[in-house]
């Protein structure tokens, strides 16, 4: 090749090369317009409610003075319902993606169900509130208890623990699947033996996930009825007689931090704004730990899972 | 070989195919295929890519099954008990339970060496430590990797290399006993030096088992196996044994994919 070609080479290359330098900057500008953003919401939450982040803080009821006040019955109730959430949510999603995937005829039904589940999850979370209101409340007469606000997450979060577990199942090789068939196994025993174990990382990041969206909601937790202003706690579960474990707590009328939140923003007094960003980074907070939890398990199940 | 050959139909069989066709959907993919699978003795299927081979394999341990719209139509008869293994009453499971496989790619499940071999005999219930580690010690000696692993049996399996975890592979098609053992191009992901020992296996394996082998690899065929047949465009062209099939094939086809001037 003569050298006069190869300049010409190198003069194309660099010509090509500087759209790679143009879409780098972009996309660094747009990362960073997004993480900015983020972080001066949290360093400012922070800085608002620095002084209230004290022990005291976490284990004092809400209060008319705003330097009493704390979020003792929102923690707990928060707690609580995402118990529910996650008891009601994970069995019945899990076992309805392994269904969708493992075993469910491919006809026009399971399309159908297929598209909707999709589409569920983009239903806004205050339609779940009315569903809620009037299904548990109302009909089932579970009241604006614990279990009705769990119950109503769990409806919210379904579909996407339903599509992690699909996705994670799908990712499974098809000659995984293939040999383990050969053998002469059942499905429940690939399913058992396989499909789940090689799942389970990608199921608990989406249910985990489906769990931060769940502790943030407050429209459908509003509808069903939480009340704004709780100065006890739910019975214990756990108890000094025989048989040591109470469900009297499920019944409970309860306050979640996203309501705590909500109430002392809406009060004129700005000692309330304090209390308000305080809780407001723990909210965050709690949801940044359960992501950080998702990934720390993924990690720790998939080290052992490579094909 | 310098002995004569004995005549065809005087050598025990394991299981006949016959008039069997299959469809994937609308597909007619094999044509009305009649062929014998010699006792202990090895079979190679070869032909050019889409011939049929690999699905006539997957037949036989009924694989077809797991995905909808497939359909058989004539026979797989396995002997001594004459049953048809594409029988509509009989249960796929049971097939695969007497009949094992090696597949293109050594598919070891994300768990340790010991697991993937002792899987089969789990299903089969078998769950007592003894008798398990003894069938996992037979099934890895059986498929020549015991030296290798015997110190590393609750590794996991993903650290062995490509040609162990075929080895691996076959051992675990072996603990279960199979009356035939299907191979579906087992060395087509491997090196040559890999691919040497899984083809000396091969020939040792054959006084205990039955073994059908689909190849692309038309040496391979010629190195390991007895009888070959060739197939093209879902058809079963000619079959006899290798030698004859490979120096003097009597159909013009077969001879055309041999010499290498097709396919």
């Amino acid at each position: 090749m003569m050298p006069q070609e190869v300049s010409e080479i190198r003069m194309l290359i660099a010509r090509h090369k500087r759209w790679d330098v143009v879409f780098g900057i972009l996309g660094l500008v747009c990362l960073a317009l997004g993480l900015m953003t983020f972080v001066t919401l949290f360093v400012d939450m922070l800085l608002d409610g620095y002084n209230r982040l004290t022990p005291e803080f976490f284990t004092s009821f809400p209060s008319r003075r705003s330097g009493q006040a704390g979020i003792l019955s929102a923690w707990i109730g928060t707690t609580l319902v995402m118990l529910v959430t996650a008891v009601v949510a994970v069995p019945l999603g899990v076992a309805a993606g392994i269904y969708l995937e493992e075993y469910a005829p491919s006809n026009w039904v399971t399309h159908i169900i297929e598209i909707n589940i999709s589409n569920l999850a983009g239903v806004p979370s205050i339609v779940y509130g009315l569903l809620a209101l009037g299904l548990f409340v109302y009909e089932f007469g579970l009241g604006q208890s614990i279990a009705t606000a769990g119950l109503t997450l769990a409806l919210l979060i379904l579909p996407v623990v339903i599509v992690a577990t699909r996705e994670a199942i799908r990712a499974i090789p098809g000659a995984i699947r293939e040999a383990a068939y050969a053998l002469g196994a059942t499905k429940w025993q690939v399913v058992q033996g396989h499909i789940l174990p090689y799942s389970t990382g990608g199921i608990l990041t989406g249910v985990i996930i489906g769990m931060a969206r769940a502790i943030g909601e407050t429209a459908p937790i509003i509808t069903v009825g939480a009340l704004t202003f709780i100065a006890f706690l739910p019975p214990s579960p756990v108890g000094s007689e025989f048989p040591f474990l109470s469900f009297e707590w499920l019944m409970s009328p309860f306050t979640v931090m996203p309501i705590q939140i909500f109430n002392w923003t809406s009060r004129p007094d700005p000692a309330f704004q304090a209390n308000a960003a305080a809780a407001g980074f723990i909210l965050v907070f709690m949801t940044l730990a359960m992501n950080g939890l998702a990934i720390w398990l993924r990690l720790r199940i998939r080290r052992n899972i490579k094909w | 070989m310098a002995e004569p050959k004995p005549a065809l139909d005087t050598l025990p069989i394991k299981a006949a195919a016959r008039r069997l066709n299959f469809y994937y959907g609308d597909f007619h993919a094999l044509k009305t295929i009649d062929m014998p699978i010699h006792d202990k003795r090895v079979t190679a299927l070869i032909g050019p890519s889409g011939c049929g081979k690999s699905t006539f394999l997957r037949c036989f341990n009924r694989m077809h099954d797991l995905y909808p719209g497939n359909r058989y139509e004539g026979e797989i008869r396995l002997l001594p008990d004459n049953v048809n293994l594409l029988d509509k009453g009989v249960d796929p499971i049971e097939v695969r339970m007497r009949l094992s496989m090696v597949f293109q790619k050594p598919n070891p499940f994300p768990k340790t060496i010991f697991e993937n071999i002792a899987y089969g005999l789990r299903v089969r219930n078998v769950n007592k430590r003894a008798i398990l580690e003894e069938k996992v010690e037979e099934a890895l000696r059986g498929a020549a990797l015991w030296n290798e692993v015997k110190d590393r049996l609750h590794e996991q399996a993903f650290n062995l290399s490509g040609g162990q975890q075929q080895r691996l592979c076959i051992a675990r098609a072996l603990a279960t006993q199979p009356e035939i053992l299907l191979f579906d191009e087992p060395t087509s992901a491997l090196d040559p030096i890999a691919t040497a020992s899984i083809e000396e296996l091969i020939a040792e394996l054959k006084q205990k088992v039955t073994i059908l082998i689909v190849t692309h690899n038309m040496q391979q065929a010629a190195r390991v196996s007895d009888f070959t047949a060739y197939m093209y465009l879902g058809e079963m062209i000619e079959f006899g044994w290798t030698d004859d099939i490979f120096i003097k094939p009597t159909n013009p086809q077969t001879e055309a994919y041999i010499t290498g001037r097709f396919g």
